[in-house]
């Protein structure tokens, strides 16, 4: 690849490219766009859909129709992005595509959302020739996953979910079978998504452009709850959600709208608002003090973070022998309901019967995490009920709440206090960082100045490693997101060559900013950059940037817990891993 | 090879199948071939252990493949397996009288695939290159042209007599 510049001609005007793969992403910089179901700028382009489709024009005068995610922009090429011959392509492509389509897209979970919906309209198909499918053609909607919805009838095909579950996350529950016309995506022989070795990372229905892959929504069981006046309802919400919601209501991408959230909660009827980066910081405080531990001892290294449920349910599936690595740390939501589970009844008079916690996460796994039984106190779960960002910007859409309008709000005391260590746990390095702030002051009980690690940012580079030298002692991190390159860290571990302490993991590509539960980010890739910083910047605008230091949190030890590790803490904030090979693809008899 | 171990994966087996072609992906349609040899069809466990043990595989992918390609069965095919081919040319000049002539005499029905004998499975072909000699059925790779209803039946008979039956 070259960065020297060349110009070809779009609809008339002289654009310039250098190293973009595909034409289409040279219309896109150029400020045009094209139609598209199957490209996705993080993807290998499929060229499926046949909707981006352009006619090209060679300078000998030669003319062609080409798929513009897959042809490599050349120079001096004139390029015409809606001429009849392209429009009657499309629209015949999105005829055929709704021929065997379901057009129930009133109850359809992705309505408004939806790109073929979408396109029907823009490109005015007010009829479609062919006759709707027979109820018998219908095929059964898989709702077997505590995360996800798949319903085969609504898809087209495009192999966008294929695609992330392969070049993500390397698993491929999902893939296609058969051929032809009986051409399904679905997991190993037709199985359920709950009984096949799926992380419910929600990567898939973060890049399906229709309804055929969706987030379980559980919006309606969290209106009974804040409907009924006995329960006393309260919420956190992780750190990734703020500079998330904002873009559902037109604000800009990245942009820090928690205490818009914090007022939009409360108007929707939540007694308390709560913060997941509090007891972020709660996490540094024992994941630091672990890994302090295990270092000193040279025990179970690398030490693995525990804050991702689909990474907690691939160790657990895939690689049971290794669960001794995790750190036992749970994750920052699966502490903090707990903890309010024990002490909100004490510090708000509350009667622990009618408390509900609710948590407000980018992820689809951690529907799945809130339903693991071991994170639940005398068989009640501790987090009743988790819904993504997603479904928390319908809820204030669904309530009339003009978002962008709402005064600002903080939240409650004491649980909602938190440090720039917390809201950096939602990018890619953020936990790693935040917990070397703290171990570098409890190991060495000095300042770490600056505070910044920057080595280990960045949303796009998918594994760093960063050297660091904590007076004298070399520790080296890694940094990964996808679970991907989880696995080719753990090939390290397993044949000898890993010189790593500790391996910082999170599922979606870039972080929990990018999580399968966060507003649609999949045409632009510098979406979860964007989000990225304003995480970093909210870090920076805190008064404190180091989880020790939070009020709050010295205040919970003193009162509760007592220090890091203790007999409470592990009660509360620790948990155990259980091998989930039986029954997992590997376990063949 | 008995009818009990068609419902067994012998891994240590198809870890040598998986050797002999160097546990390359892209060798995965002669791999399966085999393991269709070893079998007579391809059993989801094997698929599995084919998906998870291959690098740059998975079970979903290993399926795909294997439902793509009609060569390969999903269900045990039987110890005579017969092929009608129902191509053009053999389609006008009667591959249907012969596929219903087969289906009543082994009394396979109409979407199943093997009889319940488990001797005889039945399948058409889009087409077998030898329309000259249409209509064509194969048994056990043994070609049987300008098939009729009596004629097929009479090979059948034999067959059946062949195994006692």
């Amino acid at each position: 690849m070259t960065d020297e510049k060349k110009t070809l001609i779009i609809e008339g005007k002289e654009v310039e490219f250098t190293n973009e793969p595909n034409l289409l992403e040279v219309i896109r910089k150029a400020g045009m766009n094209v139609p598209t179901f199957c490209y996705r700028p993080d993807l290998t382009s499929f060229g499926a859909c046949r909707m981006c489709v352009v006619e090209v024009e060679y300078p000998n005068g030669r003319k062609m129709i080409n798929s513009s995610c897959t042809m490599p922009p050349e120079a001096g090429i004139k390029v015409y992005l809606n001429t009849a011959k392209i429009r009657k392509i499309r629209k015949t492509v999105l005829e055929l595509l709704l021929a065997n389509h379901d057009r129930k897209c009133l109850t359809c979970d992705k309505s408004g959302n939806c790109d073929l919906q979408k396109y029907a309209e823009e490109y005015g198909i007010k009829e479609i020739r062919f006759p709707d499918k027979a109820e018998k053609e219908y095929l059964p909607i898989d709702d077997s996953s505590p995360s996800l919805v798949r319903d085969p009838n609504k898809c087209i095909l495009c192999g966008a979910c294929v695609r992330a579950c392969s070049e993500f996350q390397g698993h491929s529950v999902l893939g296609f079978a058969n051929r032809g016309s009986r051409t399904l995506v679905q997991p190993m022989n037709g199985r359920p998504l709950g009984q096949v070795d799926c992380v419910n990372c929600g990567q898939c229905a973060a890049v399906c452009p229709t309804g055929a892959l969706t987030i379980k929504n559980e919006t309606d069981l969290v209106w009974d709850e804040l409907n009924n006046p006995e329960k006393t309802v309260v919420v956190q919400m992780a750190p990734a959600t703020r500079v998330a919601l904002g873009e559902m209501f037109g604000l800009p991408v990245g942009e820090n709208t928690i205490k818009l959230m914090n007022a939009a909660l409360r108007r929707l009827g939540f007694n308390y608002v709560f913060d997941t980066n509090f007891s972020a910081d709660l996490t540094i405080m024992e994941e630091a003090s672990e890994f302090i531990e295990r270092l000193k001892a040279g025990e179970n290294l690398p030490l693995f973070t525990s804050c991702c449920p689909a990474w907690i349910r691939y160790m657990e599936t895939q690689h049971p022998d290794m669960l001794h690595h995790l750190s036992s740390c749970k994750s920052p939501m699966s502490m903090l309901s707990p903890v309010l589970v024990d002490l909100v009844p004490k510090y708000f008079n509350v009667n622990r019967e009618n408390l509900v916690v609710v948590a407000i996460m980018p992820c689809t796994a951690k529907k799945y995490e809130c339903k693991r039984s071991e994170l639940s106190t005398n068989g009640k779960p501790d987090t009743d009920y988790v819904l993504t960002t997603q479904e928390l910007g319908k809820m204030i859409r669904g309530a009339g709440i003009d978002f962008k309008s709402l005064q600002p709000e903080e939240n409650d005391s004491p649980f909602g206090e938190y440090t720039g260590a917390g809201t950096i746990f939602g990018a890619s390095g953020g936990v790693a960082e935040a917990a070397v702030r703290t171990a570098y002051e409890f190991v060495t009980g000095e300042e770490l100045n600056p505070v910044d690690i920057k080595e280990m940012r960045g949303t796009t580079n998918r594994s760093k490693t960063v050297e660091l030298d904590i007076k004298g002692t070399k520790v080296v991190v890694r940094v990964v997101s996808t679970l991907k390159e989880a696995e080719k860290a753990i090939q390290e571990i397993k044949n000898g060559t890993a010189n790593f302490h500790m391996l910082e993991v999170m599922a979606c590509p870039g972080g929990c900013i990018n999580g399968g539960g966060q507003p649609r980010s999949c045409d632009d890739a510098t979406v979860k950059i964007r989000r990225a910083d304003g995480l970093y910047k909210e870090d920076t605008e805190l008064p404190f940037r180091k989880s020790h230091k939070n009020p709050s949190i010295i205040k919970l030890y003193q009162e509760h817990l007592e220090k890091p590790g203790s007999h409470r803490a592990h009660e509360l904030l620790h948990t155990v891993y259980e091998n989930r090979f039986a029954g997992s693809y590997k376990d063949i008899k | 090879m008995t009818v009990d171990s068609l419902h067994k994966i012998d891994t240590s087996k198809l870890d040598e199948i998986i050797n002999q072609y160097e546990g390359k992906k892209s060798n995965l349609i002669a791999i399966l071939q085999k393991v269709q040899e070893v079998y007579r069809y391809l059993p989801e466990d094997a698929m599995i252990y084919i998906g998870t043990k291959m690098e740059g595989l998975s079970p979903a992918t290993v399926f795909g493949v294997a439902t793509f390609y009609a060569q390969f069965s999903l269900e045990p095919k039987g110890k005579y397996e017969i092929k009608v081919c129902d191509g053009t040319a053999c389609h006008v000049r009667g591959s249907m009288p012969v596929l219903n002539a087969i289906r009543n005499k082994l009394k396979i029905q109409e979407g199943k695939l093997t009889s319940d004998n488990g001797l005889f499975s039945l399948e058409t072909v889009s087409c077998l290159g030898a329309c000259g000699l249409a209509p064509v059925c194969v048994i056990n790779e043994k070609v049987y042209p300008q098939m009729t209803s009596d004629a097929i039946s009479m090979i059948l008979d034999t067959l059946l007599k062949e195994e006692g039956i």
